[in-house]
């Protein structure tokens, strides 16, 4: 009897198999809006390559994570194009896990992508991955309320000018908040905010010699000012709100200001979604006049994995996923304001984007006021705004995620949250082997 | 009905069964509802409870972009697959436990429920691994058989349960008339032990439907189930609600109406013994 | 009436599934255990060194174990508590003469169907957010300041979450025990003059000692893994708040990759598990004797 079984689902999983007269390729992407219409689109690649098809993964970020991670770090050769975003490029080009990508073709021009999006994912000037859709982070306001309260948000403020607009603005009566921020424990989540915030005020990760920075006046300032604002100025429940609680906030109009994603703008100005649609202002995040504004940078990017035997067809399908064509493709489908961000400089030159996307100025001069390689004000050891570029960095994160949430939350002082953070990461640099 | 039911007291229950029943389901009506808004409707406060602008577009697009079909037909056969298998398995050691049972019965027992404590994310890399060099990764096969032995202890366990509470006099009955163990096995127990049966088989397809490590870790495309087709539609980034709510009124469909036509066998082996 | 016979039947006929079961636990607990003695990081393959018991050092110290050790006890005991303590009421209800009774029983059967991850995404942001959720209007609907749920009270929402899932498997079963309770023997007890409430405590009562055993066994080996429900709502926090075991060694095998210490950690919460099994079976292990 279970051999009988056993057969019956054999037989049905080799019918599900199609015919193999040609590639197949698994790629396995997030699915955030830009990557479900590139899965949309994919019947123009196929035509282009009849000897090509595609099958997708579409996964949640974080199952994808972790699907993926476990697949490559075991040579499991599940996927042929993998999505990855800038904290993992660097780290597993390294290791030997990423094909360098050296044939996207004549016209791909390599020299169009924006150079601090191309240096993320580039290792010593080799292009691991190629640049999907990038972002940065950037205040997002309600001109509505700013010109009620009589307020003018300059282009690059001052945390000082937010906070005390943040308090101005708020009125709790009538269900208006004047800051949200993110508030849930996650390396990708609070952390992602406070780390650039941290930044925008001097602090650091990590010193040159991979020590943790969190019993610095820097870090102290900062917890305390992100704290004391949410306090007066933030929306209940901000320890765990993350970047969709945050946005439906925002879009029902509950917030007067949110700091966070650069593509969340294409979200807030859609009338379809957003009550506020067309009462929203951009402006750079926030910086205290020490050079560094309160930014991060990342890009979704596509990659190879090391040993893949489809190389030559996912090479293909990622030149043509990332290239210019591709986005006038979109624009031609979707409009104009749908189409991939912050990869091409071309496409901020092209006036027609330009019109169409009133956050485009905004999202280029936040990607631009970034830089991975030198984020912050004091010199540090390693790559990366919002993280750090080693293997760790995620557990860690995690863990500092939940000490400055608790603060927030107010079941801990920042003092005891400072000092829970830099206890739990110097522990696990010590087992990491970076500091003794 | 032997007690006397007065219509007072019907209707006093009547209105307590339902404003209870209701509170309990409401989480999945207003899931529902959602699946029938728009995104930005979805998050609308006041909320609006009915009168809102009807709309199916969000099942559309969960057709657009995901093959449903392929998906429940991969959560059919393995949650099917494996709750047969396991019960195959498990039907056989349940009897000889429950019938024939040794010092060391209950230790086994309970020992078979312990491996089911194992916390499955602390074997996932030597599983992985185990499945990719048996070419196991992303086949229905390898999903059947992880799901089987996952719940290989808990079928055994609610059959052994089950099985305790035939009465013996009638098994003794059998063999005194000379029937083999077979025939008794056949012919006497198996009858008796039908609603048992199939409430573990409905209980097990429900576990097996809402297993969502191994499914989503084993599998890439072709064997995916219903969970990794949920997993595509809660996205960190992004309003996601409705169409999230529409996968998932979906995703339960198949499984809540299995459960409304077979509830009366569900409810009856629910109990395991404790009906006489 | 054992013969020999039936003996050696039952053995041969236990084989299989014992021998599949001790396979499956044996060869992933062989790797575990093996890997456990192993600085063993997937991000880094190539640098596995043998390094003894420190994987369990590392993982004991860590200053979250304890607390998360508390929170999964907590977590498993109210849990438990709740749902029986709602189930017998809900099910006693749901015996009455109810019109419609089998509409009524689908939908307190209903959540159970519901995928983990879903459910906490419907009670976290449609229900119990306190800006945008139903609770939060309802609350202000009747001059209330909503309650915040995840900042005040988070291990109780949680719970509460995880509460709902489990309470209609706990109904059913008391629910189907309680209709095979021998009416005889309950309209005899009324006769004598024995109060509602005596007959539930001496009859009704013991009537479910067995289905309550059966309920508390099975919801325990579910709850000691809650992940899910946490992952989505709180991420672990505010500090460690809502972190429990399983949340621990998530985050050490696929947030931090560490395979070492997530296997360590895998071992302890089967130490600790078979430790809760032991008193569960101390506690009401009377009840599976026939």
């Amino acid at each position: 009897m279970k051999h009988i079984l056993g057969a019956v689902c054999g037989a049905s999983v080799l019918l599900a198999v199609p015919a193999m007269a040609e590639t197949t390729l698994t790629i396995a992407t997030v699915n955030n809006g830009d990557m479900i219409r590139m899965q949309g689109l994919t019947g123009e690649f196929t035509k282009a390559n009849p000897d090509i098809s595609v099958k997708w993964v579409t996964l949640e970020e974080n199952v994808l994570r972790q699907r993926v991670t476990t697949d490559i770090a075991t040579k499991g050769g599940q996927f042929d194009v993998l999505t990855i975003g800038t904290y993992e490029v660097p780290i597993w080009a390294k290791k030997g896990w990423l094909v360098p990508l050296a044939n996207l073709g004549a016209d791909y021009d390599v020299a169009d992508l924006l150079p601090k999006i191309k240096d993320a994912v580039s290792v010593d000037g080799k292009l691991y991955a190629a640049p999907f859709y990038g972002e940065s982070s950037m205040v997002m306001y309600r001109t509505d309320l700013f010109d009620k309260a009589g307020l003018k948000m300059p282009e690059n403020p001052t945390w000082d000018f937010v906070i005390d607009a943040a308090k101005k603005l708020t009125d709790k009566n009538a269900g208006v908040y004047g800051i949200c921020l993110r508030g849930k424990a996650g390396w990708g989540e609070n952390m992602a905010f406070l780390s650039a915030m941290a930044n925008s005020y001097g602090a650091r990760w990590f010193d040159e010699k991979w020590e943790p920075q969190f019993n610095t006046p820097e870090w102290k300032t900062t917890l305390t000012t992100y704290v004391n604002l949410m306090k007066d100025a933030g929306p209940p429940g901000a320890s765990s709100n993350g970047f969709n609680e945050n946005l439906a906030l925002f879009n029902a109009g509950k917030c007067a200001m949110w700091i966070d994603a650069t593509v969340a703008a294409s979200f807030v100005t859609n009338p379809k979604d957003s009550k506020v649609a067309d009462q929203v202002g951009f402006a750079l995040a926030p910086n205290t006049g020490l050079g560094k504004n309160a930014n991060w940078l990342w890009a979704w990017s596509l990659a190879i994995p090391a040993g893949s035997k489809k190389a030559d067809a996912a090479e293909k399908f990622i030149a043509w996923a990332t290239s210019k064509d591709y986005t006038k493709l979109v624009a031609a489908k979707e409009g104009w304001a749908n189409v991939p961000p912050g990869t091409r400089t071309s496409l901020y030159q092209n006036p027609e984007y330009v019109k169409a996307a009133p956050f485009a100025k905004m999202t280029l001069a936040s990607i631009d006021a970034a830089d991975p390689n030198k984020p912050t004000v004091k010199p540090v050891p390693y790559v990366g705004v919002q993280y750090a570029a080693i293997p760790e960095f995620q557990g860690i994160g995690t863990q500092v995620g939940q000490q400055f949430s608790a603060a927030l939350a107010g079941s801990m002082t920042v003092d005891a949250a400072l000092a829970a953070a830099q206890s739990a990461t110097e522990r696990e640099m010590k087992r990491a082997g970076y500091i003794k | 009905m032997a007690r006397k039911s007065t219509t007072q007291r019907v209707v006093v229950s009547t209105i307590g069964a339902w404003f209870f029943g209701f509170l309990i389901f409401f989480p999945i009506l207003w899931m529902v509802l959602a699946s029938f808004k728009t995104e930005l409707e979805a998050f609308a406060i006041p909320p609006s409870f009915l009168f809102f602008h009807w709309t199916t577009e969000n099942y559309a697009t969960v057709q657009e972009r995901s093959d449903y079909f392929l998906h429940a037909m991969n959560s059919i056969i393995i949650a099917g697959g494996s709750t047969l298998i396991a019960l195959l398995i498990a039907v056989p050691a349940a009897w000889s436990m429950a019938f024939s049972p040794t010092k060391r019965t209950k230790d086994v027992l309970l020992w078979m429920l312990s491996t089911k404590m194992m916390p499955p994310v602390g074997v996932l890399v030597p599983i992985y691994l185990i499945y990719k060099s048996f070419g196991l990764l992303d086949s229905r096969i390898g999903l059947v058989f992880i799901l089987c032995l996952g719940n290989l202890p808990i079928v055994i366990w609610m059959l052994f349960t089950y099985f305790k509470e035939i009465p013996r006099d009638i098994l003794e009955a059998a063999r005194m008339d000379g029937a083999t163990i077979g025939r008794e096995l056949v012919y006497v127990l198996t009858p008796m032990a039908i609603p048992g049966l199939a409430s573990t088989l409905l209980l097990n397809l429900i576990l097996a439907w809402n297993e969502a490590f191994w499914t989503l870790n084993l599998s890439t495309s072709n064997a995916a189930p219903l969970t990794t087709f949920i997993a595509s539609y809660s996205s960190p980034e992004g309003l996601f609600w409705a169409k999230l709510s529409a996968a998932s009124t979906l995703a339960i469909a198949p499984i809540l109406v299995l459960g409304w036509f077979s509830q009366k066998q569900l409810v009856r082996g629910l109990t395991f013994g404790a009906v006489k | 009436m054992a013969t020999r016979q039936t003996q050696f039947l039952a053995r041969s006929l236990l084989t299989p599934a014992v021998g599949l079961l001790f396979i499956w636990m044996i060869v992933p607990l062989a790797l575990t255990l093996y890997f456990s003695t192993l600085h063993y990081s997937l991000l880094d393959p190539g640098s596995e060194a043998f390094i003894g018991l420190e994987n369990f050092r590392y993982f004991l110290t860590d200053p979250a174990f304890l607390a998360s050790l508390q929170n999964t006890l907590v977590l498993v005991g109210s849990v438990l508590a709740l749902t029986i303590v709602l189930g017998i009421p809900l099910a006693l209800l749901l015996d009455q003469p109810v019109v419609g009774r089998n509409f009524v029983r689908l939908m307190v059967i209903a959540p159970f169907f519901v995928m983990p991850t879903v459910s906490a995404l419907v009670w976290k942001n449609l229900l119990m957010h306190p800006v945008s959720g139903l609770f939060a209007w309802l609350a202000k609907l009747v001059g209330l300041t909503p309650i915040d749920w995840f900042n005040d009270v988070p291990l109780f929402s949680v719970i509460l979450i995880v509460a709902w899932q489990w309470l209609p498997f706990a109904t059913l079963i008391l629910l189907t025990a309680l209709q095979s309770l021998d009416e005889e023997q309950k309209e005899a007890a009324e006769m004598d003059g024995a109060s509602a409430i005596s007959t539930f405590i001496y009859i009704t009562l013991p009537h479910l000692a067995r289905p309550i055993t059966v309920v508390i066994l099975i919801e325990t080996i579910f709850l000691l893994t809650v992940f899910a429900e946490i992952f989505v709502t709180t991420g672990g926090g505010p500090g460690l708040q809502t972190t429990n075991i399983a949340f621990l060694i998530y985050s050490q095998a696929l947030i931090q990759f560490d395979v070492g210490s997530a296997s360590a950690g895998g071992l302890v919460a089967v130490v600790i598990a078979n430790i809760v099994a032991f008193f569960l079976v101390r506690i009401v292990g009377r009840n599976l004797e026939a």
